[in-house]
């Protein structure tokens, strides 16, 4: 029997001579990384411990990225308490002050993390990476300071489902509407435990933003991982960034997956998750004549924040103004995406309509700071989660969609599809 | 690794929030978390789980976010093990990496009733229902696991691997 990729790669990383899902099996790291929020109490435990060196200071990130720059003074705490722990271990990616950028976009993007890898952050979105065709999920505080001290976790070997995509995807339609139809059709805890791999014709011509923003949400449909096997999309990604050595390992023909689904996404339209859940989605003819008014529109997170996506809503948001009833927020996600933007003119098109662009950082996101939610208000987030309180107030509410539809929802003040914008060369 | 008691009894989809909503999460101190465990699921928690500390959940338990206050207030609050159709993931490993033994055994949740005598033999798999005399078995926890869950957690387990020479 043939295996997959994550089989195989978990397989590199153990002691194992063999492996099938459902084992338990202790597998080397080549990467790990916490935030703000979680690296405070991960250190904690590692102190606890008892180690006095981290296993390896080139092997570890840790990103405050969640309240800086730093929002309140227990935030600013927070922060600080690992700052010194980064100085006092001399972890080598610490990323403070304008180097900040929002971690899933970040680590990529700087080649840290790479085809073959098996990695672990302490936060649930790690699962970005499998994009790469790494192994990569989130985990608990205990673990990462477990992770720090012996750089290796347990873990169990997940079973995978396979999702292949046939067609051709129409215009305004990308990676984050192929993840929410998928989280629409499996539901919330649909690849519980599991491993989702994306695969087919789309995939294969789909770009690495897209691809990010698939793997990043199949968290919000219960999985430990997403991922997809490199190619040469994904190699001339890496290959100039990459800070060390990385394998390109696939799928054997003959592998086992516990399910398989296929579809053909040639007639997707841009899709929209309603509150409270990822996987309430409609798809946006359905959404459109239900007039639903928005009080704020964000384009920004580990979803959504990218170059690509920006230039997505750029191209909309072009001689046009925001909607007077509402507040459009942009985050670029990283430093490098936000010199970029600005040299490319985005931002200063952003702002003619009278957007407002925060620094680097999770905060709207996970209703933190720079645009929190009043009891009653909606919003419409190119984010991935829609909870209950997930912008701000429990009274809140929140939708999902790709960054075309947020731009032009921004301009006509309603939930609205990017073809009813004039598009202004 | 035998645990008895007497079974309390939830359903589908406990999310993290109802067992410990973040209005509380400003402590890690597990005494003061198990203070308001389940309670806004269930005001009485704290009085029934003197009495019954086993609990038996049904699908999904422990979905949400990955704070690790969660298993730790299940834990305080003199929970001995739980019983699940099945544990969201980060759930699953937070549990046993803080030492909280649980385990996935459907057939087991779906016919035991509030307040039933259950044994649990973490070592073999098995759960017995001393109430009704029905016994159901899983595959036992391998080796590894169980060693994390007697030593009382990852950290216990990695401090004697620090003592072993290990680094
Ligand atoms: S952008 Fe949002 S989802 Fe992504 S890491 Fe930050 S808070 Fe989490």
């Amino acid at each position: 029997m043939g295996l997959t990729i994550t089989e195989k790669i978990l397989l590199k990383h153990s002691k194992n001579r063999e492996i099938s899902p459902g084992d338990l099996i202790f597998v080397k790291l080549d990467f790990i990384l916490a935030n703000d929020i979680t690296a405070p109490l991960a250190i904690k435990e590692f102190k606890k411990i008892g180690a006095k060196r981290v296993f390896d200071p080139e092997k570890i990130a840790l990103i405050p990225d969640h309240s800086t720059p730093n929002k309140d003074i227990k935030s600013a705490q927070q922060v600080k308490e690992v700052r010194d722990f980064a100085r006092e271990q001399e972890i080598k990616y610490f990323y403070d002050g304008g180097k900040v950028g929002i971690e899933h976009v970040l680590l990529p993007e700087e080649g840290l993390v790479l085809p073959g890898d098996c990695i672990i952050g302490a936060d649930s979105h790690t699962c970005t990476y499998g994009a790469l065709g790494a192994f990569s999920t989130g985990v608990g505080s205990t673990d990462l300071a477990y992770a720090m001290t012996f750089g290796e976790i347990w873990l169990k070997v997940p079973e995978s489902i396979k999702f292949i995509y046939y067609g051709r995807l129409p215009k305004w339609v990308g990676g984050k509407d192929l993840i929410l139809f998928t989280i629409g059709k499996i539901g919330v805890d649909g690849a519980r435990y599991k491993a989702m791999e994306f695969t087919g014709e789309v995939i294969r011509r789909l770009p690495m933003a897209d691809r990010f923003t698939m793997c990043n949400m199949a968290i919000e449909a219960g999985a430990k991982n997403g991922i997809i096997e490199p190619d040469e999309i994904t190699l001339e990604y890496v290959t100039n960034r990459a800070k060390r050595n990385f394998e390109v390992l696939d799928s054997d023909k003959d592998a086992n997956y516990s399910e398989i689904y296929e579809w053909d996404v040639s007639n997707l339209e841009p899709m929209v998750a309603f509150p409270h859940l990822p996987s309430n989605v409609y798809p946006i003819s359905e959404v459109t004549n239900k007039n639903i008014t928005l009080d704020q529109v964000y384009i920004g997170s580990c979803t959504n924040g990218r170059l690509e996506d920006l230039r997505i809503a750029a191209k909309i948001l072009k001689g046009h103004k925001v909607n007077p009833n509402l507040r459009l927020i942009i985050t670029p996600a990283t430093p490098l995406i936000y010199m970029s933007a600005l040299r490319e003119g985005l931002i200063e098109i952003f702002l003619s309509a009278g957007a407002i662009i925060t620094p680097p950082s999770c905060g709207p996101c996970l209703g933190g700071h720079l645009g929190v939610l009043a009891e009653g208000e909606r919003a419409l987030s190119t984010t991935n989660r829609n909870f209950v309180g997930r912008m701000g107030h429990p009274k809140s509410e929140v939708y999902l969609s790709n960054p075309a539809v947020a731009a032009a929802s921004a301009i006509l003040g309603k939930i609205s599809a990017p073809w009813e914008v004039e598009v202004k060369e | 690794m035998i645990y008895q008691g007497k079974a309390l009894c939830y359903g589908d989809n406990i999310d993290t929030d109802v067992i410990i909503p973040a209005r509380y999460l400003n402590t890690t101190d597990p005494y003061e978390l198990s203070l308001h465990c389940m309670e806004d699921l269930d005001p009485s928690f704290k009085e029934k789980v003197k009495e019954k500390n086993i609990l038996v959940v049904g699908e999904n338990f422990g979905c949400g976010s990955s704070r690790e206050h969660a298993p730790l207030a299940i834990k305080a609050s003199g929970v001995q093990c739980i019983i699940a159709k099945s544990f969201a993931r980060i759930f699953y490993r937070n549990a046993i990496n803080i030492g909280l033994p649980i385990l996935e055994l459907p057939s087991a949740v779906e016919k035991i009733k509030e307040g039933d005598l259950i044994k649990v033999d973490f070592i073999n798999g098995i759960v017995e229902n001393l109430s009704t005399g029905e016994k159901f078995e899983t595959k036992p926890f391998p080796q590894l696991i169980q060693e994390i869950i007697n030593k009382g957690g990852l950290i216990n387990f990695a401090k004697e691997r620090i003592k072993g020479g290990e680094l």
